[in-house]
């Protein structure tokens, strides 16, 4: 049992080419701390979402500017930071993508998902430059006879 | 190659079996050139079957409603077949559900044509 925050850190440059490393690396992570199938392949999801808006939102592809991810694996959940170097947005501004009028646009839907598939998702702007997108996800307690709630816990996402 | 399309033509119609993931990069930009080159030889009846889609990211989402889009702007229809859950679930936290005409059955979205 680990009893202390783990750290684990992951920098890339800013390939899309480079995304299947970060989601392997995050499976290894899920897995290695209990997470279940259903939760694994969902936070997979969002951290993808996260890494691909760096590369092309954030740092605009550009190969000098790199992609940081940190997993910090704590007793009770697993945070996943994701920073990149580009000019910075604010994420209150963007468009809703469940407004009727922006259902079919062809993007702008990452964001939602990864606040509809983790716990908590906040956006900050790094000192020195560029966004920094703190996710968790909870660790579920395994108790004899307790489900984990996934499922309940997504679609209390969708209707927040 | 992180998706692999093959064809089939039912008469007018054209089915595109997908296996693979639909992601940012390769996977979006071959759904969209597959579906685009239909489109140029002016069939714009498609079944997108999706039944051996292992995974999609919301740059796969955002390729269907594009292809989607752009069928129906020719005067054609873009519909899809065997949602994988998961992709259904995404569709469903987006809204996109009721946009696209999904089926279950390949000779029944076939039938849905004419």
């Amino acid at each position: 049992m680990m009893l202390a925050e783990n750290v684990v850190e992951l920098t890339i440059a800013s390939q899309l080419e480079f995304i299947d490393l970060v989601t392997t690396l995050t499976d290894n992570i899920t897995h290695m701390i209990g997470f279940d199938e259903e939760s694994a392949y969902w936070v997979n999801m969002a951290v993808r979402e996260s890494v691909a808006n760096a590369v092309e939102h954030g740092n605009k592809y550009d190969p000098q500017k790199t992609v940081d991810i940190r997993f910090t694996i704590g007793v009770d959940a697993l945070r996943v930071t994701v920073r990149d170097h580009g000019e910075g947005f604010d994420p209150s501004t963007l468009p809703d993508p469940l407004d009727p009028n922006n259902l079919l646009n062809p993007a702008g839907r990452g964001i939602l998902y990864m606040r509809t598939f983790m716990d908590s998702v906040e956006y900050e702007r790094h000192p020195e430059g560029g966004m920094i997108a703190t996710m968790s996800k909870r660790r579920a307690p395994k108790l004899a006879g307790q489900e984990s709630g996934e499922g309940d816990h997504k679609h209390d996402a969708v209707r927040n | 190659m992180q998706l692999e399309i093959r064809e089939r033509t039912v008469g007018e119609i054209t089915v595109l079996d997908l296996i693979g993931k639909i992601t940012i990069g390769d996977g979006s930009v071959q759904l969209r050139d597959a579906v685009n080159n239909l489109l140029e030889a002016g069939r714009n009846r498609i079944i997108l079957n999706l039944g051996g889609v292992t995974y999609v990211d919301s740059s796969g989402i955002g390729e269907l409603v594009s292809r989607f889009t752009t069928t129906k702007g020719t005067g054609g229809k873009l519909k899809l077949l065997n949602l994988p859950k998961k992709i259904k679930d995404l569709l469903m936290i987006t809204k996109l559900l009721t946009v696209f005409e999904i089926h279950e059955d390949e000779q029944a979205a076939i039938e849905s044509f004419q």
